[in-house]
């Protein structure tokens, strides 16, 4: 009834192809957004902010950019925490070696350090796929946390091994490292996510997006096509990856404030690769979808029975949480094996024709 | 519209969230973060008892601290620093008066968050060394001694069995460690003492994710033969490590752990081959005392323990709990007689803690006589560099092998000082302390 688009008519090839053609998705997303900007930072708990939404949001953008690899470019990766690893590293060194430029900029620069390792784990992608680059790319995983550990110059020689966000303003406001205020780091992270999610999608709708889809489907025929494999499947490699490290050093600077190598391990690459199957491989909605599942439900299972007020012993709820989401994933890949963001799409068809369906 | 159900959710969540249950205001709230899971819940569980038996026993048989009940809360961190992280942010907000990290690592993650949110952390005898300047980290507090003076006391002991210090010139000593930061923590003492004895150093990392398979590690053992071996492990990595030395036939009172790898667990799954293995330790080992004994009787007794087996009281890591613990009522005590008041703050929490002076007469009184050297925490030094003993495996339990040992404190203070003021260069602007020293 009301999520009808009668009425609502193209005259123009642009309209027609527009990323939200129906005029209530457009208002949707300005509602979303309104409230993301300022419901979030006036009602949301300093819990809620820094526990649920400010790693959701960081995951959601690692998702996306493994979602741009594998699918969309049909290329599996198992370094993806790797990736991310080598955005955080390199953000923490620029952001120490040149203090007086702007965070942000750091952050955004990192990306392209992971895109150029990146690239260079991807070479092999032309000769091999499916598990063969899948085991490629877990070598890049080894060898990159084997650097992390063993180059004392990517930590500046720390004791321990640990690299942490400096604190750094935007504005006279404080924005990372410690004392950062909760809102303004949400805040930061969210214009980031948006801004890049943004991008993501001007480019998989796109000319390259469609070249990558070719790739996908059948690389052989995109060939034939005149679709050069290389170039094409190298630029997958440097935009995933370069999603991947911005949301690495966002992890480090606005969420965690200070990492051990140990944490962009295989367990990291594994949670964003079951974000992308969870979410829906080839959708940007999917990547929100998947990260707000596997990154939000532990953290909610964690600590909701201590809201209605449940003692519950801390090391069951960790037993727990891991077998509930275990089973949620298996559950959910039974009802829909192509993620939430198919049933997303069933629930809008059905939406559309409601309450007269046929 | 693509977004709404997600954002119906989040703000839902947000609300719930907001709402969390206030504490009560005749109690002192304190999270434990601790790991009954994972690869280091091996020396994690007793060490969760522990602490919490202590405080069960405070109250069930005093009412708590000065008529003020504490309330505990486990949060689980299966030792990552990402886990206690959130651990953190999660309780922060209901009271907690002081955290007791329980790994280098959430350690290292916590000090600038707690320092900036005035909330103390203590780091008992583990976490970053340079911490004991409390010049600088007005609230970190790592007592009874740091890393550094732990290696110093493991080099010192060395010595002192090779026939004195100078008798280390030439001879090479093996540095087996978890390659963490906990691990690492020591090494630039290492390398110190190493060019000022004389002595050479080959070191064997151990990954965290290959703590159960040190074969390489103990193959370069054995290529190098080192003449003493140090170990600083934690978790599956100490008995792995014992059983791996007993293998290759490694002289086992030349192996020297530090108090983490000291546990009846660790030497026990070796057998007979790790007789005669060697650990620091800064508590004793066994039940023998008033207040273990109370512990029995009104929480182990009563059925309030999470403890299964009564042997386990009096175990190595779960006296160190009750240590852990004790220094925390013991804070509490001095905060109360500084304020005046009976239910106190963080703030109030970090002056108990720099005011830490549990005497010999005070441990008898609270019935943990010769259990522990005395401690005294002061302005200037967090820590105080306090006396560790050697410990002896007999095959069965562990046994006291050399009488108290003072760290080198003459070569571990300039270090500290050093590596605080790096500290502070590598984050800042590092807040200046700007909390009076107590009158002494």
């Amino acid at each position: 009834m009301l999520y009808r688009e009668a009425g609502q008519f193209k005259t123009t090839y642009a309209e027609d192809m527009a990323v939200f053609p129906i005029r209530q998705d457009r208002i949707g997303i300005a509602v979303i957004l309104l409230v993301a900007y300022v419901g979030v930072p006036l009602f949301a708990s300093s819990f809620a902010l820094t526990s649920v939404l400010i790693p959701m949001l960081v995951l959601t953008l690692a998702a996306i950019g493994l979602n741009i690899l594998t699918g969309y470019a049909g290329l599996i990766s198992l370094g993806t925490g790797a990736f991310m690893g080598v955005g955080a590293y390199a953000c923490f060194k620029l952001t120490t070696a040149f203090p007086e430029v702007n965070v942000l900029v750091w952050i955004l620069a990192s990306g392209f350090f992971a895109a150029a390792v990146g690239v260079v784990f991807g070479l092999p992608s032309l000769r091999i796929k499916g598990l063969y680059l899948a085991v490629a790319t877990l070598a890049a995983q080894f060898f990159l946390q084997w650097c992390f550990v063993r180059i004392g110059w990517l930590t500046n020689y720390s004791s321990s091994g640990s690299i942490e966000a400096a604190r750094r303003e935007l504005f006279g406001i404080q924005i990372t490292g410690p004392g950062a205020s909760d809102v303004a780091r949400y805040l930061c992270v969210l214009t980031l996510l948006v801004f890049l999610t943004w991008i993501a999608s001007n480019i998989v709708h796109g000319r390259i997006g469609r070249k990558w889809m070719m790739v996908r489907d059948m690389d052989i025929a995109a060939e034939l096509m005149g679709v050069r494999l290389l170039p094409t499947k190298l630029l997958a490699f440097a935009v995933s990856s370069y999603f991947c490290g911005v949301a690495g050093a966002m992890l480090l600077f606005f969420h965690y404030g200070s990492m051990e190598s140990i944490a962009f391990n295989i367990d990291l690459s594994f949670q964003i690769l079951f974000m992308i199957i969870i979410g829906g491989l080839g959708s940007l909605i999917g990547s929100y979808f998947g990260a707000a599942f596997i990154a939000a439900l532990p953290i909610v299972i964690k600590f909701a029975p201590q809201l209605v007020g449940l003692e519950l012993h801390s090391a069951h709820v960790d037993q727990a949480t891991v077998m509930i989401v275990g089973a949620l994933i298996i559950f959910f890949l039974i009802v829909e094996p192509h993620g939430l963001a198919r049933l997303w799409q069933i629930g809008k068809q059905k939406l559309r024709v409601w309450p007269f369906p046929y | 519209m693509r977004f709404r159900n997600l954002f119906i959710g989040i703000t839902g969540l947000a609300v719930a969230a907001g709402s969390l249950p206030a504490m009560a205001q005749d109690s002192m709230y304190i999270p434990l973060l601790t790991y009954r899971t994972g690869p280091f819940a091996g020396s994690g569980i007793p060490i969760a008892d522990g602490m919490h038996d202590y405080f069960k026993m405070l109250n069930e048989r005093d009412g708590g601290i000065g008529g003020v009940k504490i309330v505990t809360e486990e949060c689980e961190t299966g030792y990552t620093a990402q886990k206690g992280v959130e651990c953190y942010e999660a309780t922060k907000g209901k009271g907690a008066l002081v955290y007791n990290p329980w790994s280098t690592g959430i350690t290292l993650a916590l000090i600038p968050k707690a320092t900036n949110e005035k909330i103390p952390v203590l780091s008992m005898a583990y976490g970053l060394s340079a911490a004991a300047m409390g010049k600088t980290f007005p609230w970190v507090f790592n007592p009874p001694l740091t890393y550094w003076d732990g290696l110093s006391v493991a080099v010192k002991y060395a010595g002192e069995k090779s026939g004195g210090m100078d008798k280390l010139k030439g001879k090479t000593i093996g540095y087996i460690y978890l390659d963490a930061p906990y691990g690492k923590e020591p090494i630039p003492l290492l390398d110190d003492l190493a060019k000022e004895f004389g002595f050479k150093v080959t070191k064997y990392p151990v990954p965290g994710d290959k703590m159960q398979d040190q074969s390489s590690q103990w193959l370069n053992v054995q290529q190098d033969n080192p003449d003493w071996i140090i170990m600083w492990g934690w978790g599956a990595m100490n008995p792995t490590a014992v059983k791996e030395a007993a293998k290759v036939g490694f002289p086992m009172d030349k192996f020297i752990g530090v108090w983490w790898a000291g546990s009846e667990d660790d030497a026990r799954p070796a057998g007979a081959g790790s007789k005669g293995y060697l650990t620091l330790n800064f508590t004793a080992v066994g039940a023998n005392y008033p207040a273990l004994q109370d512990i029995v009787k009104h929480v182990f007794d009563k059925g309030n323990s999470s403890v299964k087996d009564k042997s386990k009281i009096g175990e190595s890591n779960y006296n160190k709990g009750v240590y852990n613990s004790m220094l925390m009522a013991e804070a509490i005590r001095a905060a109360q007689k500084i304020t005046g008041k009976k239910v106190i703050t963080p703030q109030d929490m970090r002056l108990g803690l720099e005011a830490l002076d549990i005497s010999a007469a005070r441990l008898k009184e609270i019935g943990l006589e010769g259990f522990a050297a005395p401690v005294k925490v002061t302005c200037d030094d967090h820590s105080g560099a306090h006396a560790v003993y050697v410990q002896q495996w007999d095959g069965a339990k562990w046994v006291k092998a050399s009488d108290w040992i003072s760290p080198m404190k003459d070569k571990v203070r300039p270090l500290l000082e050093k590596d605080a003021a790096d500290y502070t260069g590598k984050n800042a602007p590092w807040p200046a302390r700007s909390e009076a020293c107590p009158k002494s």
